[in-house]
């Protein structure tokens, strides 16, 4: 019979079928961070169990943490705690644990791929939406509540709806100075927010297969921004060179036999999938977003929608979304000052997101009045900057590199922009306050970050590439 | 945290926004808390209180008008972060109920998973409601579970609303997940076994 991608690994992760539809479903993995796990630690304590599986779990704080001075002790009283809390269940659980400056230490989205500890085949769960992000490896992975958090500790189980499939297909070549980040807003934008909501989706298609694997991490982090439950790619070549000989990857004649095994990941040619999408490379150009959700994006040479073009029951939305940014309907974001430039998270924190910032960078200089942050995905993609020499030409352009974590993606560290400003981010949302209160996010690919960065404008890129 | 669930009549807080984030249900910088407890205060505490923590009379949580344990709201309801924050910050402020005509999947689940129940309306039945409460702030709506019915009781409309019956089962008999899970765990080894 024929299965999609996900069926391949769903169907074989299933412990049970309750008579209505309801799923046992069989976790592999469960990364936890320090924000989504102490309520199910203690849960587990409060029911006198232990964890079901702890070789599974692996544990590293990275939301509140830091990126200066991870040497001292965390100035926040509560976020020390909530850290603290971590490492002490870490410890009296007996799980694996990489606490702050540990050489694995990083946001848990970039450690889980560039570890090994992520592989084709798996289900992973983790209690924060982008865990998505591990299906570029060709693995079910999705975001869990804290209720969830403790079951699979509890059970190394979840119960769970089977969700539909789609199928978003990117056919063609793309443009040059577009990159992972640009697709990946561009699909947001035409499915709107909600527009995937109910379905796991798998992306495919000329332009996919041409990704790096660090692209493909990029495009399935953003894939719950459009509602998606998880994204996924089939793994191939790309994805095993990538995973070989990293830390925690099997070995040998183990990884042949894996590799082999890996290899029947796919979709079938005849398999069905609930809905069908496809979009064309050629159509895709440098994105921003000009409002309040990841859905609000669009090229960065085209104008802000007009409010006649919002469906009557959104409009109210749509004008304390504008509001809110500053904006105005029809208008242009070109040559928009810009006051922050945010490189980093586990959208856009990894070494080729360094390196696509510095080549735009480099023998430019950083504008006067912009502050901008740069923040290494983990200490891996940060020992990387160094030995490729990146650090020293963000220097020579008036750039400094920060200690990696999550950082201002949601600001709950003291990385916050302030109210009314607006910030070029590469991470993944610009909801109203998400990056400290009032602050106005425009959420940007590396290159137009970079961009950025050197003329405190908005600015298109492929301008500044030309020259 | 585990209530009964049964049936529910309440006069509702109307929220006609659309695609309302987790970081509006409760922003990031309150999530550093190690317990479940007092979410309900920094409920949409930025659209709730200014910068210098007054309440802005304009949000309609700050309105006396509106009260009750229904919170009806535009659609997309609960997209962003899993932050299941969000839903013990409904849950603590008092609301049992939440009504919109779509939710995001994993909010969704973590309403259910506190015993909060979502309840998926079509766009009439929504759009209509937020009109009889606006007409009427009294306007009782009753939410039935066992029935699977929820009624305007202005209007007198009712529908029938989609919940599955493991869920239903749940709420209804005060159980969570856990309490299943860890009944079923010989199957579990059993799976891990045939592997």
């Amino acid at each position: 019979m024929s299965k999609t991608l996900f069926e391949k690994i769903w169907d074989k992760h299933v412990v049970d079928t309750l008579p209505d539809g309801t799923i046992q479903l069989y976790i592999d993995r469960l990364y936890c961070h320090e924000v989504t796990s102490p309520q199910a630690f203690a849960g587990l304590r409060a029911r006198g169990l232990k964890p079901f599986r702890p070789e599974q779990i692996t544990c590293m704080p990275d939301h509140n943490i830091p990126t200066l001075n991870q040497d001292k002790p965390i100035k926040d009283p509560v976020s020390k705690n909530q850290v603290d809390t971590l490492e002490e269940n870490a410890r009296y659980f007996g799980l694996t644990y990489y606490g702050l400056q540990h050489p694995k230490n990083g946001i848990i989205h970039v450690v889980g791929p560039e570890t090994g500890l992520t592989q084709p085949g798996m289900t992973i769960v983790c209690g924060d939406s982008h865990t998505s992000t591990h299906g570029a490896m060709g693995a079910i992975a999705f975001g869990i509540g804290t209720s969830e958090v403790e079951m699979t500790l509890a059970t190394q189980c979840i119960m769970q709806r089977r969700p539909k499939t789609m199928r978003i297909t990117i056919d063609g070549v793309r443009k040059p100075g577009v990159t992972a980040k640009d697709f990946a807003l561009y699909i947001i934008s035409k499915m709107s927010t909600s527009g995937a909501t109910g379905y796991f989706v798998e992306y495919a298609g000329e332009a996919i297969r041409n990704t790096t694997m660090e692209e493909r991490l990029t495009i399935c982090n953003l894939s719950i921004e459009m509602g998606a439950r998880g994204g996924m790619i089939a793994p191939d070549d790309v994805t095993f060179d990538y995973l070989k000989d990293r830390e925690f990857a099997p070995r040998g004649e183990e990884w042949e036999r894996k590799v082999n095994e890996w290899r029947q990941l796919y979709s079938d040619p005849d398999a069905k999938f609930d809905k069908e999408i496809v979009f064309h490379a050629e159509d895709i150009d440098p994105m921003v977003t000009y409002g309040t959700n990841p859905g609000m994006g669009m090229g960065i040479r085209e104008n802000i929608p007009s409010m006649e073009s919002v469906d009557e029951a959104g409009r109210i939305s749509y004008k304390k979304s504008l509001d809110y940014m500053g904006f105005k309907a029809g208008e242009s974001m070109l040559g928009k000052k810009v006051d922050y430039v945010f490189l980093g998270s586990c959208t856009n924190g990894r070494i080729e997101d360094f390196r696509a910032f510095a080549s735009l960078v480099k023998g430019k200089k950083k504008a006067d009045d912009v502050t901008v942050w740069l923040v290494p995905g983990s200490w891996q993609v940060e020992r990387q900057i160094r030995a490729e020499g990146i650090d020293k030409v963000l220097a020579e352009a008036g750039f400094a590199l920060r200690q990696p974590g999550c950082s201002a993606c949601l600001a709950m560290n003291e990385d916050k922009v302030p109210a009314g400003k607006y910030a070029v981010s590469t991470s993944n949302r610009n909801f109203e306050g998400r990056q400290g209160p009032g602050a106005r996010t425009i959420l940007a690919g590396p290159l137009v970050a970079a961009a950025a960065a050197v003329t405190g404008k908005i600015t298109d890129p492929r301008e500044l590439i030309k020259d | 945290m585990k209530t009964k669930f049964n049936i529910i009549t309440s006069t509702c807080v109307p929220l006609p926004l659309e695609n309302v984030d987790t970081d509006q249900i409760i922003p990031a910088r309150f999530l550093k808390a190690t317990t479940k407890e007092g979410f309900g205060e920094n409920l949409f505490r930025d659209w709730r209180y200014d910068k210098e923590g007054n309440k802005i009379e304009s949000f309609v949580l700050n309105d006396p008008t509106y009260g009750g344990k229904i919170l009806v709201a535009g659609k997309n309801f609960g997209s962003g972060s899993s932050r299941e924050h969000a839903a013990w910050a409904i849950a603590d402020y008092g609301f049992r109920v939440v009504v919109s005509s779509f939710f995001a999947d994993i909010h969704k689940n973590n309403e259910l998973n506190n015993f909060v129940l979502p309840v998926v309306v079509t766009e009439e039945f929504l759009a209509e409601l937020f009109d009889s409460i606006y007409k009427d702030p009294k306007t009782e709506v009753e939410v039935n579970l066992p029935e699977q019915t929820i009624t305007n009781k202005a209007t007198g409309k009712s529908e029938h609303f989609e919940i599955n019956a493991y869920k239903k089962d749940c709420l209804i008999n005060g159980l969570d997940d856990i309490d299943y899970l860890l009944a079923n765990k010989s199957k579990i080894e059993a799976f891990e076994a045939a592997r």
